[in-house]
């Protein structure tokens, strides 16, 4: 019985590690380059965070001490995505 | 995910599961003949199996209802046996099978003529069966997945008909589907080199027209283009005396099918 070559794919979870992500709040410390940044999360461990695809693209500029929301991957809790600025 | 390899013990077992298959694949290809209807050969092949020791690795793999697929003309693989559908003169008819023995897996499948059937599609039978065979050839330590994929494609589009894309032979031993996936398609020296103990389900499916597939239910996956459709298959493993047949007696010599 031949293999359908997306099977692979639909086993196990979703693989979509975009969709099973954490998402919290947390205050900017400090800017990184290569646009990352050191963020404190509301429980106050701090991880490092890069700016999500779709704010770069938008140019949504990310200083020091903004509120942002950050998305955890469940994988490494260490790191994270900045996915909303908050005015 | 990692490719398996098998002891000479796990490969005496496969062997033993694809021996039973070749049996009933075998036992099929005298008894295809106009008027049968698909559905009669599945019953054929359950009564073949019922007294062996092992069961049918098909029947309830992710829902599949039958132990037999069987795909006619322009079905490419995964028809599920009717007693509507019935064989006429001319038809081609592709039977796919596998057995479980000892949870070691086996699967091997064949493309019967019914009755005699035109010159173009034997042509199409002997092209895949040849593609299989040059596609064995390849499956030696130390060669890659894509020299394998590569002699069924060079080999097929030579001869003006196309390789399925959808549909790929695999790595078969405790599952039935295992790593690592092979196509029908590739360059050579890409992919996964090839170690003793592999062993891999080689199984080239050949559209006589255009690659695209169309799924008409569920299961069955038949051309887009409505051109018939052909599909060989064997276990294999790669062993240091070059390929081993699993799924037919070590007696048996010349081309796979």
């Amino acid at each position: 019985m031949a293999k359908h070559h997306e099977d692979d794919k639909k086993k196990g979870d979703s693989g979509n590690t975009k969709e099973d992500a954490i998402e919290v709040m947390a205050t900017v410390i400090e800017p990184l380059p290569n646009a990352m940044f050191r963020v404190e999360l509301e429980n106050k461990h701090q991880v490092l965070a890069h700016v999500s695809g779709k704010m770069r693209k938008n140019f949504i500029r990310i200083l020091a001490g903004d509120k942002v929301a950050v998305e955890l991957s469940p994988y490494d809790l260490t790191r994270g995505r900045i996915v909303y600025r908050y005015k | 995910m990692a490719i398996h390899l098998r002891s000479a013990d796990e490969l005496e077992k496969m062997h033993r599961a694809g021996l039973i298959v070749w049996d009933v694949l075998n036992a099929l290809r005298q008894l295809v003949k106009p008027g049968l209807s698909t559905m009669d050969l599945e019953k054929f092949a359950e009564q073949k199996i019922a007294g062996v020791s092992g069961k049918p690795a098909f029947k309830g793999y992710r829902g599949y209802p039958c132990v037999l697929c069987t795909s006619v003309n322009s079905e490419i693989v995964h028809g599920i046996p009717s007693p509507k559908r019935v064989l006429r003169e001319g038809d081609i008819v592709s039977v796919d099978f596998g057995m479980v023995v000892d949870g070691y897996y086996a699967d091997s499948a064949v493309t019967i003529p019914v009755g005699s059937i035109a010159p173009e599609l034997q042509k199409l039978l002997d092209v895949t069966r040849e593609g299989l065979d040059r596609a064995i050839d390849k499956m030696r330590v130390g060669n890659r997945l894509g020299d394998v994929g590569h002699a069924v494609q060079s080999w097929v589009e030579e001869n003006g008909f196309s390789v399925v894309r959808e549909f790929v032979g695999h790595g078969i031993g405790t599952k039935m589907h295992d790593e690592p996936n092979l196509p029908n398609y590739g360059e050579p020296g890409r992919g996964a080199r090839l170690q003793e103990g592999m062993v891999i389900a080689v199984e080239p499916m050949v559209n006589a027209g255009k690659p695209a597939v169309r799924m008409r239910d569920e299961w069955t996956a038949e051309t887009a283009d409505g051109s018939p459709s052909a599909h060989f298959e064997h276990t294999i493993a790669v062993t240091a005396s070059g390929p081993w047949i699993l799924t037919r007696p070590r007696d048996v010599t010349g081309p796979s099918w």
